[in-house]
């Protein structure tokens, strides 16, 4: 008579292999993380040149330590700053007081040291959204509507040439100056 | 005779589990592939604030946290409630940011280490005071692309 090897009992590998998904489903993180991407400008010793404020090219953005927000010397709400750096840096000269075109024209933008970094986040998010929005239109003209969004582009068309284009004509000039130290 | 014709037993067959451990194997082998362990304890409260015109952030071995925020209660005895940088994982002064960077880029290959971004993590109840003092020590560390990590605003869809 063969000899079986008896069988070994597997029911409890389930019990085993349940422990150990378990164990991985508590310290799994899946999620992408998602950022508002800035490029910091390189150190240096000498204190930068100071904006001009009346410039017509420069529009200037002031929060202070009570998240208040001062566009163009004049209190403003968070919710219109989209709007209005929109109109500032599409005039192309239109308005004799507005910007005379995206290539020249710079936003400057300055916090204190109290500000919240909610309020702070909220006031860059809407400045770098009125880039985006202009290069989103730029690129809708481009591509004939095939394309609705800039950062798309690369993925939908590979045309490096187009995305220089773009970057040359809608230029991100978003100058971020030393916060106050009112606030404390 | 009747023998043959024995009843059959009522009753629904038992479920053959035998092929359960080989559908837990491949559910733990996708979460063994697809995991990225929790490295750090988050010492310092971190309640992001919402945005709407980030990007998503796909080259990981590219990215070093900074956590800014109020320590954690538990914290908050030993350390104050004033805001602080977690680094790692223990609660650090912006002047050590430049170390951090150093070591960072040690860890990464030779190639990558000028294209390090630095992803901070700033609770929303921070002030800029703290976060302006980092992006100082990160400028003299010359690692000077940063992302703010944020969450997304449902509520606005432009």
């Amino acid at each position: 008579m063969a000899r079986t090897t008896p069988e070994i009992n597997a029911s409890s590998m389930a019990d085993i292999a349940f422990l150990l998904l378990v164990f991985f489903l508590v310290t799994t993180e899946i999620d992408i993380d998602e950022g508002i991407n800035v490029a910091l400008p390189p150190w240096s010793d000498v204190p930068p040149p100071p904006v001009e404020l009346n410039d017509k090219n420069t529009l200037t953005v002031l929060i202070n330590s009570r998240n208040q927000l001062l566009v163009e010397e004049e209190l403003d709400d968070i919710d219109n700053l989209r709007k209005r750096t929109v109109e500032f840096l599409s005039n192309n000269g239109r308005n004799p007081e507005l910007s005379t075109n995206p290539q020249e024209a710079v936003v400057s933008f300055k916090g204190d040291v109290g500000t919240s970094y909610e309020t702070y986040i909220q006031v860059y998010n809407e400045l770098r959204g009125a880039y985006n929005d202009l290069r989103n239109d730029l690129t809708r003209k481009k591509t004939n509507g095939r394309v609705s969004k800039f950062s798309d582009l690369d993925r939908a068309t590979r045309d490096s040439i187009l995305i220089e284009e773009i970057k040359f004509e809608m230029p991100i000039r978003l100058s971020e100056a030393e916060p106050t130290k009112l606030g404390k | 005779m009747l023998g043959h014709f024995k009843r059959k037993k009522k009753g629904t067959p038992a479920i053959s589990t035998a092929s359960l451990p080989d559908i837990v194997f491949i559910l733990l082998f996708f979460f063994m592939v697809a995991t990225r362990m929790r490295e750090t304890e988050i010492k310092v409260k971190s309640n992001l604030p919402k945005a709407t015109e980030m990007e998503k952030l796909e080259k990981k071995d590219l990215l070093s946290y900074i956590y800014i925020g109020a320590p954690a209660e538990s914290y908050q005895k030993e350390f104050g409630s004033a805001p602080r940088l977690q680094l790692n994982d223990r609660l650090a002064t912006p002047d050590e940011v430049i170390d951090f960077v150093a070591t960072e880029k040690a860890k990464m290959r030779p190639e990558l280490q000028n294209a390090i971004i630095i992803a901070i993590k700033c609770d929303k109840d921070a002030d800029l005071g703290i976060l302006s003092d980092v992006k100082i020590e990160l400028r003299k560390a010359n690692a000077l692309k940063v992302t703010y990590i944020t969450l997304k605003d449902d509520k606005k869809n432009r």
